[in-house]
């Protein structure tokens, strides 16, 4: 079950704004969501390694050489904001 | 001679011979596009003048005997989170509606070198988070073998495109099942690579552990003349093998006689499968025998944790690699007096319910005092569901399962998340695993009018075998 005060703080942490009829819906929704992954508790995984990727692939390292790789005007570009000196304007933060 | 019924084995082979210019090809599935793309909407841009372009360049190497691959002059297209610099990738969100991006993805790039003609760019799930399409910012893709149904998703625009005849082949991605599940609806072919098989430096990520980028088509012979230029190492994506690409083409016509093929028995005995998806098992398990095949019964005992563990993984990746849409950098950012008033009010307003949806259940699997519960615990689990398939890969060259429970759904139809998530039942566990599988048409519904799959699984980095079994069982359909 996940109370909608959860659901207020959870959607504070990942910078999203509810309304009070999505954090009602949310709410509902993530307790049954929640309670499905509760089935994994049967699995024993005491002395189970976890798995965070399936490559087998290790220290993949590349040449330490500077390439020139996009263009830098037109990532700035991408910007919705205002930009000066090379930078993104946003507003103050301290 | 229509030309967009042909595959694109036979389309290159009346193009590199000089009997159809690629022009007149391209022409022939954009004159299909407007007529049917109204009824469709497989796709959120087209790029038809591009593709005029493309096709007429195509055609002087042509006749300057400088051809640069089998698929020179062949048009595709890209499901829309492969960035472009020819047009806007939008991955069917709000946030990114305008985004024109400043450079190609990888598998573009290639495509591109290799002479391929871009007709646009296709549909899908918001940031491929769905299996219907219908969590699209841009509308939901209809099926095109009956238009009250979905097209499956995410990569449901991409697979649409193929099956109505729009390109030769398209590009779709595969977190959980998005190429193999709407190839299914659809009655096309769809290879989703193993982990790491393709690069995916360009492509906009869902959840990075699970990500692939892979071909669909109208056969597996197409699959593998598409995944022939696309795959291999990419030093800008370190999660590429580095194994050896093999010769996909070529590998295609050996005989499969005495390849033995797993069939697990939890994939048969989940609830809620339809008889007509069942008997189409049945009827592909009779192709491979008569093809010398051997049956053999596995367990793959973790199949039924297979959702759960991914229903937190995917979120926890997913909330993650979503922080960068903060409407600073990039994307259709809001003005506000604050950096945090400028994060949620771009947020908000650019992204939708299921895209939330799945940022609260990462943030809150990944957030303090939960950590362990859930997220270490998938990840625990995943380890059991991968040796699944080690364990049985030592017994077995492929496994045959079912790709989705049912045949397409009704548009509306899977009314809760919970039902949507169990959409991808048979085809997470070998996302989980990383290994590679194929959605391959085998029959149809009973009434005749809905396509049905089945999936082949192979071990990591074993492309060239799901794709001769699915080349051989496709020789078979064709020739009854």
């Amino acid at each position: 079950m996940i109370s909608e005060k959860e659901v207020r703080h959870i959607a504070k942490l990942a910078k999203l704004e509810l309304t009070d009829s999505e954090v009602k819906k949310f709410s509902g929704e993530l307790s049954d969501i929640l309670d499905f992954f509760k089935t994994l508790q049967k699995v024993k995984t005491d002395k189970v390694e976890e798995t965070s990727q399936v490559t087998g692939l290790e220290n993949v390292i590349r040449s330490d050489e500077i390439e020139v790789d996009g263009n830098e005007t037109a990532l700035l570009e991408c910007t919705p904001h205002k930009v000066k000196d090379h930078s993104v304007q946003i507003p103050k933060i301290m | 001679m229509d030309l967009t019924t042909k595959t694109l084995a036979e389309l290159s082979k009346l193009f590199q011979n000089g009997k159809a210019s690629s022009r007149e090809i391209t022409e022939a599935f954009i004159a299909n596009i407007e007529a049917k793309e109204k009824d469709i909407n497989a796709f959120v841009t087209t790029t038809f003048d591009l593709a005029r372009e493309m096709a007429d360049a195509a055609d002087s190497r042509q006749k300057n005997g400088t051809l640069l691959s089998p698929i020179d002059g062949m048009p595709i297209a890209l499901k829309d989170v492969v960035c472009t610099k020819e047009a806007k990738t939008t991955a069917s969100s709000n946030v990114l509606k305008d985004f024109q991006s400043p450079y190609d993805a990888e598998v573009w790039k290639r495509l591109k070198e290799a002479g391929a003609v871009l007709l646009g760019k296709t549909n899908t799930d918001e940031f491929t988070m769905g299996a219907s399409t219908e969590s699209s910012a841009f509308g939901v893709t209809k099926n095109p073998h009956d238009l009250s149904r979905v097209a499956g998703g995410s990569s449901g625009g991409s697979t649409a495109a193929v099956a109505a005849n729009f390109c030769t082949a398209a590009i779709g991605t595969d977190t959980g099942g998005s190429i193999r599940q709407p190839a299914h609806f659809c009655g096309v072919t769809g290879l989703k690579v193993s982990y790491g098989r393709v690069s995916r430096w360009g492509t906009i990520p869902m959840a990075s552990s699970l990500d692939t980028v892979g071909p669909i088509a109208k056969t597996a012979e197409d699959c593998a003349m598409i995944l022939q230029v696309i795959a291999g190492q990419d030093k800008k994506d370190s999660t590429t093998l580095q194994t050896d690409v093999q010769n996909y083409v070529e590998l295609l016509d050996t005989p499969i006689d005495g390849l033995k093929i797993g069939i697990p028995e939890e994939y048969l005995a989940t609830e809620g499968v339809d008889q007509d998806v069942l008997e189409v098992i049945e009827s592909t398990k009779a192709i491979l025998t008569d093809l010398g095949a051997k049956l053999v019964p596995i367990s793959l005992p973790h199949t039924e944790y297979g959702l759960p563990v991914y229903y937190i993984i995917a979120p926890s990746e997913i909330s993650a690699n979503m922080a960068r849409f903060d409407g600073i950098r990039f994307g259709s950012g809001k003005d506000g007096s604050t950096l945090d008033d400028i994060y949620k009010k771009t947020r908000e307003e650019g992204f939708g319910d299921e895209l939330k949806r799945r940022i609260l259940i990462g943030t809150y699997a990944l957030s303090a005092g939960y950590y362990d519960a859930f997220y270490r615990k998938a990840q625990k689990v995943r380890t059991l569901i991968k040796q699944d398939f080690d364990e049985a890969f030592e017994t077995v060259d492929a496994i045959l399962t079912p790709v989705s429970p049912t045949p397409a759904f009704t548009i509306g139809a899977n009314s809760t998340p919970l039902q949507m998530y169990l959409e991808d039942t048979f085809t997470i566990p070998a996302s989980l695993a990383g290994v590679c599988g194929i959605s391959v048409p085998v029959g149809q519904s009973e009434d005749g009018n809905l396509p049905i799959g089945a999936q082949l699984l192979g071990p990591q980095s074993r492309e060239d075998r799901i794709l001769r079994i699915a080349h051989q069982i496709q020789q078979s359909v064709n020739s009854e």
